[in-house]
């Protein structure tokens, strides 16, 4: 038994909020960690999604598979949907409930950055979780900006030419006073840190790399490893920034070669050893930036 | 107490005598002294209620109308480019039947680029499921508010209250402002259903099928329907309780006249001097505002010019392509008629420019006169 299952296997399970009849497909990494983001949270919490795959999750109507108040808004609005249900609850004197956001990363990297960078700067009580899934899969795979470099879309046929854009530093610029990075291939640190997040007052950003089977081109059982893979190359780091400028990293990887997380999946397929080595490069590059930012804090 | 008070500032003095518990919003001339005198209320603690300072116009809007799910009573305002950057929540706001109450200040829409009073933004809403109220001058502007809340609570669907740039919005008039108490006597404390129950949760606004979307529709346009008779419900009570009202419409002299000229907004009070002149002088002219855009009172109206022979509509407002959008509505309210009726729609007033007493004069002696009336609009400039 490998030492993730093993983990879980140990655990306790508290009630699911996320219930069966969701619509995502077989495998998917968003529901695998919408699942475990809403186990940590409880069933007090109101939750607001938005078109993308995360809307998906919920169901068809008249059923519904989240066991929590939810309201499905529109694109480009779930930080500022849940900013206004949170000052509503507070007008009513209900100070307990937290509002919980999810939106993909096409509604966070690009359509809603700026409604989402408005509620940052007010610091809005909310928790806005970017369930980040490197394109835009609820239409059938089309770039965004969250897509890395060189990864095959619909819509970038050759490799995507753009770098990922970097939403943690920008999400931190804000000194909103939590930001993290977390994986449904590290539940624990996943826990921990929505927990972390559910504590405090203000905007918490939680950003979630989401593999996703149908877009990446992988097997359906393999969600899971390629988000650990993801982490242990120190493509996707696990950290977290406090009031913007105090960087932790919660996970010590095991710097492998991102040829280890690359080769899992066939939207990377077509990669020449040059792009291999310039991904390689570029990921050590924003790993040692990190290291950096965290070793100051130490001192 | 009588006070010299702007429309903007009516409105504002409106909101707060009504208990808006949240207010989202952004600046755009001319809305901005809404909501200057909000954030000033607020910041004294006189508000009332809390305000959120959006980053837009389209997040002002997501988040009035999930915080009016929530319960709470909302209010935001706006004008022209602003007002179509909403548009998207505009629609989500009607489906989602929140009764969220909305001052649009009418402003030009760009290009090219201007800051005068044109009613085209507002009714370029037309068909997002909002009612729609136009506004003769600052006292209307903070009746139909306090109004509004009644109405959209009532029947829970949006409201916009509409009054124009500079001529409502800037400029001064002695207005009723009526005391905490007396409002508090008309509009209801807040009851909004709220939509997020721990105990018995479920899902707003889900994924539904074709036949679940059409019923949805309908149930909103039967809202609608139901909406005219609440509208004159709430304005009769008003009258009652404050001693002025306005209806759906306002008719003046219309009985015997050979022509009815059809107005809206501030336009109405220059035409109110001009149809009593032409009365004068012998002709048999009268006047019909209209004040109830959405739903629209086509029955009423109906009724009301069904011996009419010759109507003259003024439009401050085009449909590129078409003509003035009151004109448009008025003659497919008409269309069923047992009466024929010749309609002529003239655009005045477009971009802000002045209507005086002799323009008015000018378009009824034309309307008098024409042995036939066209298609399209004629431009009065």
């Amino acid at each position: 038994m490998d030492k993730l299952a093993e983990t879980m296997l140990q655990q306790p399970r508290p009630p699911e909020i996320m219930r069966s009849g969701h619509l995502a497909c077989p495998g998917c990494g968003i529901a695998l960690g919408m699942r475990m983001v809403l186990r940590a949270i409880g069933p007090r919490v109101i939750v607001v999604v938005v078109p993308s795959c995360v809307a998906v999750t919920s169901g068809p109507f008249p059923h519904a598979a989240l066991g929590v108040p939810a309201f499905h808004s529109a694109f480009e609005i779930a930080a500022p949907t849940a900013a206004g249900i949170s000052s509503a609850l507070k007008l009513q004197g209900i100070h307990d409930i937290p509002v919980l956001a999810f939106a993909g990363d096409g509604g966070t990297f690009d359509i809603g950055l700026q409604s989402l960078s408005g509620a940052a700067a007010r610091d809005d009580d909310l928790i806005y979780v970017c369930m980040d899934n490197e394109a835009y899969m609820n239409t059938g795979i089309q770039v965004s900006s969250s897509t890395p470099r060189f990864a095959w879309t619909g819509t970038s046929p050759r490799g995507n030419p753009r770098r990922k854009k970097q939403i943690m530093e920008i999400m931190a610029a804000h000194r909103i006073p939590y930001a993290a990075t977390a994986s449904m291939g590290f539940p624990d640190d996943l826990t921990m840190k929505t927990k972390r997040a559910a504590a405090i007052r203000g905007t918490r950003f939680i950003h979630v790399l989401s593999p996703c089977p149908t877009g990446w081109k992988i097997p359906e059982h393999l969600s899971p490893k390629v988000a650990v893979a993801a982490v242990e190359t120190n493509i996707f780091p696990l950290y977290e920034i406090v009031d913007g400028v105090h960087y932790t990293i919660t996970h010590e990887s095991k710097n492998l070669p991102v040829q280890a997380y690359l080769s899992l999946q066939g939207r990377y397929k077509h990669l020449t050893d040059r792009e291999v080595a310039e991904i390689q490069e570029e990921t050590d590059r924003i790993w040692s930036d990190l290291q950096a930012r965290a070793a100051k804090e130490r001192v | 107490m009588k006070r010299f008070i702007t429309g903007n500032h009516a409105v504002a003095e409106a909101v707060r005598l009504c208990r808006a518990q949240f207010v989202a919003a952004y600046p755009i001339t001319p809305q901005t002294p809404i909501y200057e005198k909000l954030s000033d209320w607020e910041s004294a603690g006189e508000l009332g209620g809390v305000m959120m300072r959006t980053e837009s116009e389209h997040s002002a809007m997501a988040a009035c109308l999930s915080a009016s799910l929530t319960g709470v009573r909302t209010f935001t305002a706006t004008s022209s480019q602003g007002l179509a950057l909403m548009h998207e929540m505009l629609h989500m706001a009607a489906g989602l039947r929140v009764p969220v109450v909305m001052a649009i200040v009418n402003r030009t829409l760009a290009i090219p680029w201007a800051f005068w009073s044109d009613q085209t933004d507002s009714l370029s809403q037309r068909d997002t499921g909002w009612m729609q109220v136009y506004c003769e001058d600052n006292q209307e502007s903070l009746d139909s508010i306090i109004q509004a809340y009644r109405i959209a609570e009532s029947i829970l669907l949006p409201c916009m209250v509409v009054l124009e740039a500079n001529f409502i919005s800037h400029f001064m008039e002695p207005v009723e402002v009526p005391t905490r108490e007396e409002v508090d006597a008309f509009v209801p404390s807040v009851a909004i259903p709220r939509r997020f129950d721990m105990e018995n949760p479920g899902y707003v606004a889900a994924v539904v099928n074709q036949a679940q979307y059409r019923d949805f529709r309908r149930l909103t346009q039967e809202a609608m329907e139901a909406g005219l008779n609440v509208i004159e419900d709430v304005d009769r009570r008003f009258r009652e309780h404050f001693g002025r009202g306005y209806g759906l419409m306002d008719s003046v002299q219309i009985e015997d006249a050979d022509l009815v000229l059809v107005t809206t907004a501030t336009i109405t009070s220059t035409a109110r001097l001009v149809i009593a002149r032409l009365r004068q002088k012998g002709h048999r002219v009268g006047l019909l505002k209209i004040r109830i855009f959405r739903p629209f009172p086509v029955l009423q109206l109906r009724s009301v010019l069904e011996r009419v022979p010759r109507i003259a509509v003024i439009d401050r407002n085009i449909s590129l392509g078409r003509e003035g959008i009151f004109c448009s509505e008025l003659k497919a309210a008409l269309a069923n008629s047992s009466q024929r009726h010749m309609i002529q729609g003239y655009l005045a007033g477009i971009g802000g420019t002045d209507v005086t007493p002799d323009v008015i004069e000018k378009i009824v002696l034309h309307a008098l006169e024409m042995d036939k009336a066209t298609d399209g609009p004629i431009w009065i400039s």
